[in-house]
Parts: structure tokens; sequence; C-alpha cells
């Protein structure tokens, strides 16, 4: 059985504070939800892409003549083809919508071909023939600012320095240390899709799962030469995101093809494909010094930063940012020095995912937390709670923190969760699993703690807002509403949320969500755990808007009230670029989590026995999506403490499938004991602190020192593998 | 793409005789995802799935090539508890739900999970083509990366392996608890009436491979006849001879030198296992 549009929409009940259902959970579960990769029109081609199978090299040639030959063939294009600005980007406006005479990375797409079939234009993109010389790539990121530069102007992408009190200070111990994050991709399940319908106005319309409708837009319009009227954009279904979906994949060639033959284009990417069509998470190299006094009290915290943006900077400044200014972690430190550098390499672009820029500092800082406690021997609670921010404490930007900040708290919270039992003879519960490695022999347990600092919402003087319309009207004898907006639904909950929201603010029962598009402003990003906050702010304040014609009516005849809104949080300020000082974000969110592990030391493979997580999320709107995000962002962090890496070498992607880039099964992800404290935050919608990606962060680490724990081993690289465990 | 459904065996190989270029299928776990990589494009798919003969075992034990894990798992496991091991690490439930032993030895992948079990407790694989019927031992099936002993116009039928004869282990390694693709595995199965071990690798070199100066030395220093507890010196010379057996590489699911350790590990662990079963087995009865 399938559920109806009309379902979808009544299915859910309650205001703010409850759990209502979502409206996709059981579509999902039964496998009936309609994803952007099942949209169909009639008479619709298909669009395939050509990439580079190098990470570095010019075109000499382009031949498409073997290719259109091939029936069933309606175009092949080129960068020639591209009818506007060749070049897009979410900072810079530094990538080809298809290259011109050279490629920068692996996968970079080439030409695009159109057919009316999928098998034809995959036939068809083998035979177009270009001439490549093979370049030298760039691939090493602490060498690549001074290396070939990529790109005119060079290959550091942004450098931000952060200089806090006494940069002489000097400390009775001093912990040093270089850590390594691999390359962890956002492996959302439904790979990038979407179809594109030439209109009769010369425009088109774009159906499209992404996580930002409006950038999308006003990137692809300028790619089209259109004015951005002309191109308008649907939310389709869309198979989870953590950033990957924020930059453009095949937005703009769908639509090219479109207009070029002027018959619907739908485009999917397979996993592999998917592996090269979006951005992942920047691989690092941090190198961090802490000072402290002989009680474990910081007094300086030094670190240099590097981040590997690859061929084009996507969102590369901010992630650097983000890396430098939360680069101390949940802790006061009176004098910081940070270098934090995003460049160019031919590895595969790095932009957005969960945790951005923080999930890399995160693993780092923390790591240098345990090496602090273990030198003063301290238990690895105690030097965070000696240093813990809290409301009132100073970021290294000068920054205070304005709102709670219960660091100590929330690491009292999970080392007081009770310990799992010892381990039992279960195969599904050792390390390796049924596949039978080991029935105790091996096995050490250890415990880990880690506590994160993440951002909330865009920073830097960004003009962060959302667009919301509630309208409100009689149906069948009942007061009902519609919300409108362009907030994109990546499967996180916000139409749930939205729903919720409404109800509470206008007493209706009945609440219709319209489908996510353009035809209304801006709802910003989903990224950065902003929507409930930027989203569900507007939403409220349009139901606000429309509550003062309501008054205290409950039957409006006629008469529609229908309500827009533009809502935007309080104003961020930029870094100053020489001190890197400044007010730059808007909200800070807080996780600790603990690890228990199971190792098996001979064998180096890890069970994660129990993970707890305590966060503080100001108000649980949703307390069940709450728990759900602190799950699935646990999850992910515990991909990249032991095996989500997607391996390069000379700049090419070495295992692109799911296959060899593993994430975690039931059988690795353990229970958790989830704490969700509500310290409402006066600056924000309902108080709310956003909870997306916190969890994120503080997991990998945790993991990491519970490994450590049972090991004796330093570990400064994730993910950890067994060769690391067993010095193989 | 033709898509070949033969209903008896009989058919089957006609068809094959006639099509040596059409891709057998049984639960497709490895050929569509070829397919839907688009790294392979047969002529003719032949399907092999109404073919009851390779769907069905019979005692002694005949395996049709065509009976997926789950079935191997739920009724062969007390007779086959080695491939019983080995099936239960193949992917997720619903790949073991439609995987077959026929298939994994028809792909001879390096890295499938039942061939070192299979190598092990000396299985025979009966091919046939419409020239009739062979009997290969395992030995002489695998003949290279992703190559088998099969001629073009044969079909592999069945599996015939003795129920076990005496304890059997397997053992593998996966970076992740469930769901991996082995980065190696080993299959250890004793013989007691023959007084005779036999042991195998898997995913550690271009084939399945028989670790045969590991199993001459532990038949022999193995005290079948008044069976005691294993010297720890045993346990690690046999580990190093399997370890030695091996010629891996380094590649993106795990180094060389991993490999030959993490086998010595398993070689140790799944012989201290199989030779306490049978300490207590002869304990039972004496």
């Amino acid at each position: 059985m399938t559920l109806t549009p009309a379902e979808l929409t009544s299915a859910v009940s309650g205001g703010i504070g409850t759990s209502p259902q979502r409206p996709d959970g059981n579509l999902k579960v039964r496998g009936e939800f309609a994803y952007a990769s099942d949209l169909w029109h009639e008479d619709m081609i298909w669009g395939a892409t050509l990439r580079s199978p190098h990470p570095y090299a010019r075109i000499k040639s382009i031949d498409i003549t073997e290719a259109l030959k091939i029936p069933g063939v309606y175009a092949v294009l080129t960068h020639e083809d591209v009818p506007g600005r060749n070049l897009y980007g979410l900072e810079h406006k530094d990538q080809p919508v298809l290259a011109v005479d050279i490629v920068r990375y692996q996968g970079e797409p080439i030409a695009l071909v159109g057919a009316d079939h999928p098998e034809t234009a995959n036939r068809a993109v083998k035979r177009i023939k270009v001439e490549f010389e093979v370049l030298t790539p760039v691939t090493d990121m602490e060498t690549a600012a001074d290396d070939t530069p990529l790109h005119p102007g060079g290959n550091l992408v942004r450098h931000v320095h952060i200089r806090r009190g006494d940069q002489n200070a000097e400390a009775e111990v001093v912990i040093t240390g270089r850590y390594e994050v691999g390359m962890q991709d956002q492996a959302f399940l439904g790979p990038e899709s979407g179809l594109a319908l030439p209109a009769e106005d010369g425009g088109v319309d774009l159906y499209i799962a992404t996580q930002w409708l409006h950038v999308d837009r006003a990137q692809t319009a300028a790619a089209l030469g259109l004015p951005e009227e002309k191109v308008r954009l649907t939310l389709s279904g869309v198979g989870g995101a953590f950033g990957g979906r924020e930059d453009l994949s095949m937005q703009v060639h769908a639509c090219m093809l479109a207009l070029h033959t002027g018959k619907p284009t739908k485009m999917v990417y397979n996993r592999e494909e998917s592996f090269y069509g979006h951005v992942h998470r920047h691989p690092a190299v941090l190198y961090y010094e802490h000072g402290a006094d002989h009680t474990g009290k910081l007094v300086y915290v030094k670190a240099r930063i590097y981040l590997d943006g690859g061929a084009y900077a996507s969102s590369t400044p901010a992630v650097v940012a983000n890396a430098a200014t939360l680069g101390v972690g949940p802790y006061e430190a009176d004098n910081v020095t940070i270098d934090c550098y995003g460049v160019y390499t031919n590895n595969p672009p790095c932009g957005a995912m969960r945790g951005f820029g923080a999930v890399q500092a995160g693993f780092a800082y923390e790591s240098q937390m345990d090496k602090l406690a273990e030198a003063l021997n301290m238990s690895p609670v105690d030097v965070r709670i000696r240093n813990a921010m809290t409301e009132g404490s100073l970021m290294p930007t000068g920054q205070k923190v304005d709102s709670a900040a219960p660091v100590a708290q929330l690491l009292k919270l999970v080392q007081d969760k009770p310990m799992p039992p010892p381990a039992v003879n279960d195969l599904r519960h050792m390390p390796g699993g049924v596949s039978n490695t080991t029935h105790g022999e091996g096995v050490v347990r250890g415990v880990g703690y880690a506590v994160g600092i993440k951002n909330i919402c865009f920073s830097e003087g960004y003009d962060d807002y959302s667009t919301a319309r509630v309208r409100l009207q009689m149906v069948g004898g009942e007061l009902t509403a519609m919300v409108h907006t362009a907030a994109c639904e990546v499967g996180q909950g916000l139409v749930t949320i939205m729903q919720q929201i409404v109800r509470t603010e206008l007493g209706v029962e009945r609440v219709t969500v319209l489908p996510m598009d353009t035809s209304i402003g801006n709802g910003g990003s989903t990224s950065a755990s902003r929507q409930t906050y930027v989203t569900g702010g507007a939403v409220k304040a349009a139901c606000a808007a429309v509550r003062a014609k309501l008054g205290d009516r409950t039957d409006i005849g006629d008469e529609v009230i229908d309500e827009t809104v533009e809502w935007r949080h309080r104003a961020t300020e930029p870094l100053d670029p020489e001190t890197g000082q400044g007010n730059a974000h808007v909200q800070y969110g807080f996780a600790a989590h603990r690890a228990v592990v199971d190792v098996d030391t001979e064998l180096g493979l890890v069970k994660v026995v129990q993970l707890d997580c305590a966060q503080d999320v100001g108000k649980a709107l949703n307390p069940q999506a709450v728990v759900g995000q602190i799950q699935g962002g646990s999850a992910q962090g515990l991909g990249l403490a032991v095996m989500e890496e997607i391996q390069t070498a000379d700049g090419k992607v070495r295992n692109p499938s799911f296959t060899d880039y593993l994430i975690p099964t039931v059988l690795d992800m353990p229970p958790m004991n989830i704490d969700v404290l509500e310290l409402a935050d006066p600056h924000a919608p309902y108080g709310i602190r956003g909870v997306g990606e916190p969890p994120t962060i503080s997991s990998t680490p945790a993991i990491v020192a519970a490994i450590r724990a049972a090991t004796g081993l330093a570990l400064t690289r994730v993910p950890v593998r067994p060769e690391h465990l067993t010095n193989t | 793409m033709d898509f070949l459904r033969p209903s008896t065996l009989a058919e089957a190989l006609a068809v094959k005789a006639e099509r040596p270029d059409a891709v057998p299928i049984a639960g497709g776990t490895d050929v569509m995802v070829e397919l839907n990589f688009d790294h392979r494009r047969p002529a003719a798919l032949l399907d092999l799935t109404r073919i009851e003969e390779l769907r069905t075992w019979t005692p002694g034990l005949r395996i049709g090539a065509g009976v997926p894990y789950v079935r191997i798992i739920d009724e062969l496991g007390a007779q086959l508890p080695g491939l019983a091991m080995a099936s239960r690490t193949v992917g997720s439930p619903q790949i073991r739900n439609r995987g077959t032993v026929g298939g994994n030895l028809g792909a001879a992948s390096p890295a499938g999970d039942t061939h070192p079990v299979l190598i092990a407790s000396d299985a025979v694989i009966e091919v046939a083509s419409v020239r009739g019927t062979r009997m290969i031992p395992v030995d002489d099936f695998y003949t290279g990366v992703k190559r088998n002993a099969l001629e073009p116009d044969e079909l592999i039928v069945a599996i015939h392996l003795p129920p076990a004869p005496g304890p059997q282990q397997f053992a593998k390694i996966g970076t992740r608890n469930a769901m991996v693709i082995a980065v190696c595995s080993f299959a250890i199965s004793l013989h007691p009436n023959e007084k005779r071990v036999g042991a195998a690798v898997g995913s550690a070199a271009p084939t399945p491979r028989r670790a045969r100066d590991a199993e001459d030395f532990l038949s022999a220093a193995l005290t079948w006849e008044a069976p005691k507890p294993l010297l720890d010196s045993v346990k690690r010379e046999f580990g190093e001879l399997v370890s030695q057996a091996a010629s891996p590489i380094d590649d993106v699911r795990g180094s060389a030198a991993y490999r030959r350790h993490a086998l010595a590990v398993m070689a140790r662990r799944t012989l201290g296992w199989a030779w306490q079963e049978y300490l207590e087995g002869e304990q039972a009865c004496a």
C-alpha cells in the first residue's frame, strides 16, 4: 500500500515538545518513499557525465564525433556549450561547470551526453575521445601552498590566524602532538539525482535533491546565463545530505541538456559516480602544543592546522574558520596561538560535512587533553572539568559565550552512566562479530571520554536568514494552516518541526506543509545545525504575524490570512584579519561522550560496546528527533574513529564503493544511553540550540581514547586501522 | 542481452553448449553487481534458479550448487560446521538468502568466504556439460585470480563434501563487524580417523590456497590417540606455517604484513578451539 499525499500531511499531530510521527518514516522503511532518483517524465532523456580519469592533466583535445553517431543520442556537450558563466562555487567561483583546458581532480566533469536511455548515454560517454597531457598532481596538504599553483593566486585558499593573550607564555607541563584525520565521506544513501524540464518561457524547472535551493538556483542561473526567475527549483525526495549536497553536482548539467535538447532530462549518479560527484570532509594534519600548570589548568594552546581542500574551494574558507576558532575546544585558555591553513591540491574536492572543521580539531585537542591527563596522572574527566568552559567564558576569538555552556555537567553525566556488563561469549558482541576471530582471546576493555564544541548557524557576518509563509483559512468548518518555505527537508525532520510550531503558535490542528521550492524566498542551507533555529524561527515569526490578524477568533469565514516573514538570527562579525578576534559565531552547542570498547589487541579489531552521550539542546522541540540526531551523529563519529575513509593515492580514489568504503552496521553501532539537557538559550526561538552536529564531534575522540586505554598505543590518526593496533 | 531460463539441468547444459558466452546466474549477488556497475556486459544470462536439482542437497553430502547460504546455515550447520560458519560471514541476511556456494565457486574470487573451508575439508566440485560430468578435486579448481577450471560449456552442478569427520573452524578478518569482504580468512578441519588436518587461507594469495606445510606439521604434531592439551609451541609453529603459505599484497583492505600476522593469529586460535572440542569429545567417549 502506498500512502497518498493527503495522509502525508495529516498523519502528524501534536505541538512542540512532543514527538509526533514523521510523515516520511513508514514510507522509507517500506521502500515506498519517492526519492529524486524515482522522478520520471514522459519523453524524458537521460544525462551522463564524462569525468577525468586523471587528478591533474591538460586537455589537449576533445572529439565528440563518434559519440554523436550513436542512435538515440540527442546531445553531447562540452565547456563550449555552457551558456553562461562556466565557473561556480559556494565561496569562490573557481570551479568550471565543464572542464576547460585543464582537469584538477579525478572525476572532474568534462562532457555531457543526453540520450534516450541511460545505457545509450553511458556508451556514448565512452566514445568521447579526450587527449590528455598528464601532469604531476599536488597531493601533500602541508607543502601544497609552496607547490605548483593550481589556480591563479596560488594554492592557499585561506589562512586564519588567532592571536590571543601572551604569545610567549610558559608552562610547567608541555604536551605536543601531531594528528591526522582521514577523508570521510557523507555516504548519504540516495545518490545525486534530479530532473530538469525545459519551460515555455525559455527557462527551466529543476526537481532536485539538495540542501539549499536558492544557492543552487543562483549558481545554476549564472551558469545557464538566465535570470534567476527563469530557473525554478523544487525539492524532491532527499536521501540524506550531511553537507554533501551543499555544492552543485548535476544541477547545471541536467539543465544544460534539457535546454539544449528541449526535452525533460534526468540524471542519476550511481554509487561510484557519487563518490566523485560530491565534496568530502577535509582530511587534516594538526600540530598541537598545550601548556598547563601542575594542577592541569591550561596556560596556553598553540596549534598549526592544515586542511586539504582538494581541487576547488567549495566551503573551505568557512571550514578553516571553524577549525581555527573552535580549535581549543570547550575549554578556557587565556593564551592562544592558532594558524589554520586551507589549501588547494589535486585530491578530491572537500567541503561541507557534519561537524565542518570542528570534527578535525576535536580529534586533536581531545587527544591532547588525554595526553595532558596522563602526564599529570589525572583522570581524563578531571582534567577536562578543570578547564571546562562555562557561560561567560571567552572563546579564543574573544567572544563571550553568552548562554549555557554546561561542559562539566555533560562530562559528569556520561561519567555517571552505568557501565556495560563484562564481555559475554556471544560472537555478535565480540570484536570481529560472527567472523569468529576471537572467543575472548586478546580482548581488552577500554573506556574513553571526550567533549566537543560546535558553532550553530552561519558565522563571520554572513546574512543568515530564512523565509516562511503561513496561510490560515477555513476548510470544512475548521481553521487550517499551510506553511511554505524553501528550507530543505533532507531527512532530518524539518517538516514535522514546522507543523509542530504552527500547531503550538496558532492552536490549529490541521497543518499542511507545501513542497519546498524557490517560489518563496531563501530558506538558507540545511546545514550548520541551523534549520530548526532559523527556519523554525521564521515559521514562529510568521505565525505571530498571522496571530496578530486572527486575534481570538476561531472562525474567519471566507477570510484568508496569509503572512510571509523573513527572519534573521542576531548578527555576527567577521574575524579581525590580524588577530582572529571577533564575535564571529551565533551560538555554541556542546556534547560529551563516554565510549566503552573491547579491542582484540592481537588482531587489532574493535567492538564499541557502549557509547553514551549527553548534550544540551536548549529545548527539545521533538524529543524523539533529537535523540535520533544524537544517535546518528554518534554513529557517524564512530565511523570516522574506526572505519570510514576515502583512501587516495597520487590523487586517485582507491575505494569508491560501499564494498570498500565501510560505514557502521547495526553490529558496529552499540546501544546508547542519552541525556538531553534543556538549558534554554535566551537568544534563540524557544531557547533551542542546534542539535545535528555536536554529537559527531565528541564521538570520534571518545572512541579513540577508549582504544588507547585498552592498548596503551598513541593512535594519532583516524580512522584507526587494524594495522595501527598491531604495528603491521 | 538474452535472458535464458531453462527449467532442467539437461536443458541448461544444452543452452550452455550452444551459448558458451552465457553467464550463469543463481543468487545474482556477484553477477548483478558487475552488471549494475557496467563492469561486464554478457551477451546472455543463464538463469539457474528454476532447476530444482541445483537447489537441493542429499545425504552424503552432495549440495546443489544453487542452495543458498541461509539453508546451509539452517539445514547443514550440524553436519558441516565449517561451511556454515563461513556462510554466516557472507554479506547480510538478504545476501545469504540469495547467494550460493556455487556462485562463490563460479566467481572464484580469492576473497570468497567458503573457499578455505572447501579446501580444508577436501570438497569435490561436480561440473557438467553435454559432454558429461567431471569431478574436480577442490585443489585443482582454482586456477588464478577469479579464474577456475571450468570449460566454457560447463556448469557447476554440486559440491561433494563428507559430513565433518571432526571439529572444524573458520575465521575471517574484516574491518567492520558484519557485511564485510575478507581482509583474510582461515579454515581448519580435523580428520581424526585419518590423523590428518586440513588448513587453508583465503584472501591472502591470488587464489584460495591450501597451507600444506602447516597441515603436514600439525597432522604429525597432534596427539590423536591420547589427546592432550596443545603446547603453545605447536600452536605458534602452526600459525607461522599458515602465515608462510600466504602470498598477500598491500591493498585498500589491508597490508600484506597485517594479513600475514592475522593469519598466524587466526590459525593459532582456531586450532585451539578445534582441538579443545576434540579433547572434550574424546573425554566424553572415554
